[in-house]
């Protein structure tokens, strides 16, 4: 019984990691089409300015967190401005453009930190036990903040003027327009409100992680699994496919110890069996009918 | 003006020759060492350290005696990259020898990226001495293809049979502590190995011997060596009440091991290898939470394995603010070896060398060094492990400090003579551990 009880919660929790950084990718993929390579080092430089906060300014790492995702926030939305923006309507050159982002945002971090590998306190700190199986509160967080952001972000695109121009964009960009919204506008608020989410993830997730420069790298390929197989640009397969992805790794891990390493491979091949079945992702649009 | 065309042609030949012959004069006055290593990271820190030290100490006293001549050590660092590009390692390797033309080289970190650090530098004819990898095929190479791989030296650390073997005996040693002390019947040891080469031989070494050493294995997990959440693994260990945790780590997830274990107050003992705890950054990238682990280590702060080795770490800790790890035996190998075999030698020629370096017995900071000879009698330039040469120390993290715990009473063999090095304090077992187990 508390094997399953392991994997439920481990699942849950790695699931809860995913969603985060998943959603955010996938909601500036569904409004503007960028495929924003740079999303999970906007958490990797969130992580470091929570670092550089508690570590060298000696503040609480609330602050740090308040810090991260506005300075992040910000960060997103300059660079959204020039490198973006300018070249929107060739998706090639923006997927180019992020990953130069990405690994310009990891070598600007390997200077001013090195490689070393550091870490930033538990906002909450200390664990309780469910029958047994021990969970940190920073785990329980995470999973709350997931909640609390898909409840958000459903109440922004379902009760409120922007999120009905956010919709309107991520359904036909052209008649939107036509429409009288300003397309370009929306599409830089959505940048922010997406960058704003993965420096979120960073604050939330990184006192459960290491820091250092290159840990953008793993979370960038599960995050790309869990849209793949959620359906590019679609919210709810991203969150559906996150808790598939989590829960995979946590069977791998308890039924197959031996393998744990391989955790990352048997979710991206699940990924893979179901784009077999299904090549437009659990919940996206299909290619035939996109067209 | 034909004729004076052709003289200042001429002229200007022979001062370009001057110049040129000048250039290389004086670049024979120097003895390049490249120092390759991940440069970002604390391994390739740690390499260069050492090297820079050696080579500040010897040019300080005015070089190393070549023949007739003193020749001042120049270092050139090499980046390789190699914990995130292995490739990189081997470009760095090539722009050492084409463009740097160093006369040695040491470091490498990775296994998996020394092997073709290797072949270049053994292609070139370059003594190169291995400071960072420990899989025993480096080495064998040596045996199996004496003349190819002959430039080859193992540094430090010792081979991979050697550390699990060491590790064994500080598995042993905390498993009677945690019998004695706890009052258990039987030790079970859960085995926790990143996904790494160095660390594949060591796996089913210890499933062999643990059984034999009257514990019991409970279990294998093999986290990613970047691993950034192992609950999943904590949880499954805590399921299996292993009182030991056997580690094998040396990158990142030895930080998120310790941490999660240490915040989840997992109650079992962490043993073994845990590269990232013999830092002194440890206890700070834990988060505190690194408190017992127990590990392997090249250095610690106030234990002596000989008279060389205060010096030395009291040195590096006031030059650079850290204690030495492993990877700065750097400065073992250039000074207590190479420096002393060319001064011996009295030639930089690599082949001159090798032959002395390998039938030579040298004292550093950390023991005294020999090279090995296989079963057959072929020549591995593997390093001799065992009392009298290298140990290593075992040390434990305790409230905040680095503490040396091994050899404390140890008999390497029934009949041999009890190892305690000066200034090791005997082993702390965590609270909650005691708490769960002692009636």
């Amino acid at each position: 019984m508390d094997l399953v009880l392991n994997i439920i919660i481990s699942g849950l929790i790695s699931g809860s990691v995913f969603a985060l950084l998943a959603i955010g990718f996938s909601l500036i993929f569904g409004v503007a089409r960028i495929v924003n390579i740079a999303h999970t080092a906007f958490y990797m430089v969130a992580a470091y300015c929570i670092y550089f906060v508690t570590h060298k300014m000696g503040s609480h790492p609330i602050w740090g967190m308040v810090a991260a995702i506005v300075l992040v926030t910000l960060l997103g939305i300059i660079c959204y401005k020039l490198f973006i923006n300018p070249i929107r309507e060739h998706e090639g050159a923006v997927l180019i453009a992020t990953i130069a982002l990405a690994m310009a945002f990891q070598e600007i971090m390997v200077l001013k930190f090195t490689g070393t590998f550091l870490s930033v306190p538990s906002l909450v700190k200390g664990y309780f036990a469910i029958l047994g199986v021990k969970v940190f509160y920073q785990q329980l967080l995470t999973f709350c903040v997931v909640l609390l952001v898909m409840a958000g972000l459903w109440i922004l695109l379902m009760k409120t003027k922007l999120g009905l121009a956010i919709r309107s964009t991520a359904q036909d960009r052209e008649v939107a327009n036509l429409m009288g919204i300003n397309e370009a506008r929306v599409a830089m608020l959505t940048m922010g409100i997406s960058v704003g989410l993965a420096a979120l993830t960073g604050a939330v997730v990184v006192p459960l992680t290491v820091l250092e420069p290159h840990m953008w790298l793993h979370p960038l390929i599960m995050m790309m699994a869990v849209v793949v197989l959620g359906g590019l640009g679609s919210l709810k397969g991203s969150f559906l496919g996150a808790y598939i992805l989590g829960f995979a790794e946590a069977l791998v891990v308890f039924l197959a110890p031996m393998g744990a390493f391989l955790k990352g491979s048997v979710a991206l091949s699940i990924m893979i069996l179901v784009l077999l079945i299904r090549p437009e992702g659990l919940f996206g649009v299909s290619f035939e009918e996109e067209r | 003006m034909e004729r004076w065309e052709k003289r200042i042609f001429i002229l200007a030949m022979v001062f370009l020759f001057a110049v040129s012959t000048f250039t290389v004069a004086s670049g024979q006055d120097t003895i390049k060492i490249g120092v390759i290593g991940p440069m970002q990271f604390v391994q390739g820190i740690g390499q260069w350290n050492g090297a820079t030290m050696a080579a500040e100490e010897i040019n300080a006293k005015g070089g190393i005696q070549v023949g007739n001549k003193k020749m001042k050590i120049q270092l050139i660092k090499a980046d390789s990259n190699e914990f995130i590009n292995p490739t990189d390692a081997t470009n760095a390797m090539e722009r050492l020898i084409t463009r740097d033309k160093v006369d040695f080289i040491v470091g490498g970190f990775r296994t998996e990226a020394v092997m073709p650090m290797q072949d270049i530098a053994m292609e070139a004819k370059k003594i190169f001495f291995g400071v960072g990898a420990a899989h025993d095929e480096l080495c064998l190479r040596v045996a199996k293809n004496y003349n190819t791989y002959k430039y080859w030296f193992r540094g430090s650390p010792f081979n991979s049979t050697f550390l699990v073997r060491t590790s064994f005996v500080h598995l042993g040693t905390v498993g009677a502590i945690l019998k004695q002390s706890l009052n258990l019947p039987k030790i079970k040891v859960a085995i926790v190995a990143e996904k790494a080469m160095w660390a594949d031989p060591m796996i089913p070494a210890a499933e062999a011997v643990i059984p034999k050493m009257g514990m019991e294995v409970v279990g294998v997990w093999r986290p990613s060596d970047k691993a950034t959440d192992v609950t999943a693994e904590l949880s499954a260990i805590q399921r299996s009440e292993a009182h030991i945790i056997f580690t094998i780590f040396s990158a990142s997830v030895g930080i998120t091991f310790a941490r999660q274990a240490g915040e989840l107050k997992i109650p079992a003992m962490q043993v073994g290898i845990n590269v990232e705890a013999q830092k002194d950054g440890f206890w700070e990238a834990t988060q505190k939470m690194g408190n017992y682990v127990f590990t392997m280590n090249t250095y610690a702060r106030n234990v002596e394995q000989n008279e060389l080795t205060k010096p030395f770490v009291d040195t590096y800790i006031k030059r650079f603010g850290e204690t030495p790890a492993y990877t700065a035996d750097t400065y073992a190998v250039i000074v207590h070896r190479l420096a002393p075999a060319i001064e011996k030698v009295g030639s930089l020629d690599a082949d001159k060398l090798v032959a002395f370096i390998e039938n030579d017995v040298s004292k550093g900071p950390s023991g005294t060094v020999a090279y090995l000879k296989d079963a057959e009698g072929r020549h591995t330039h593997d390093q001799k492990w065992g009392p009298g040469y290298l140990t290593s120390v075992g040390v434990q993290w305790q409230d905040g400090k680095l503490v040396g715990v091994w050899p404390n009473k140890w008999k390497a063999t029934p009949e041999a003579p009890e190892i305690t090095y000066k200034g090791v304090m005997p082993v702390k077992i965590p609270p909650w551990m005691i708490e769960k187990y002692k009636k």
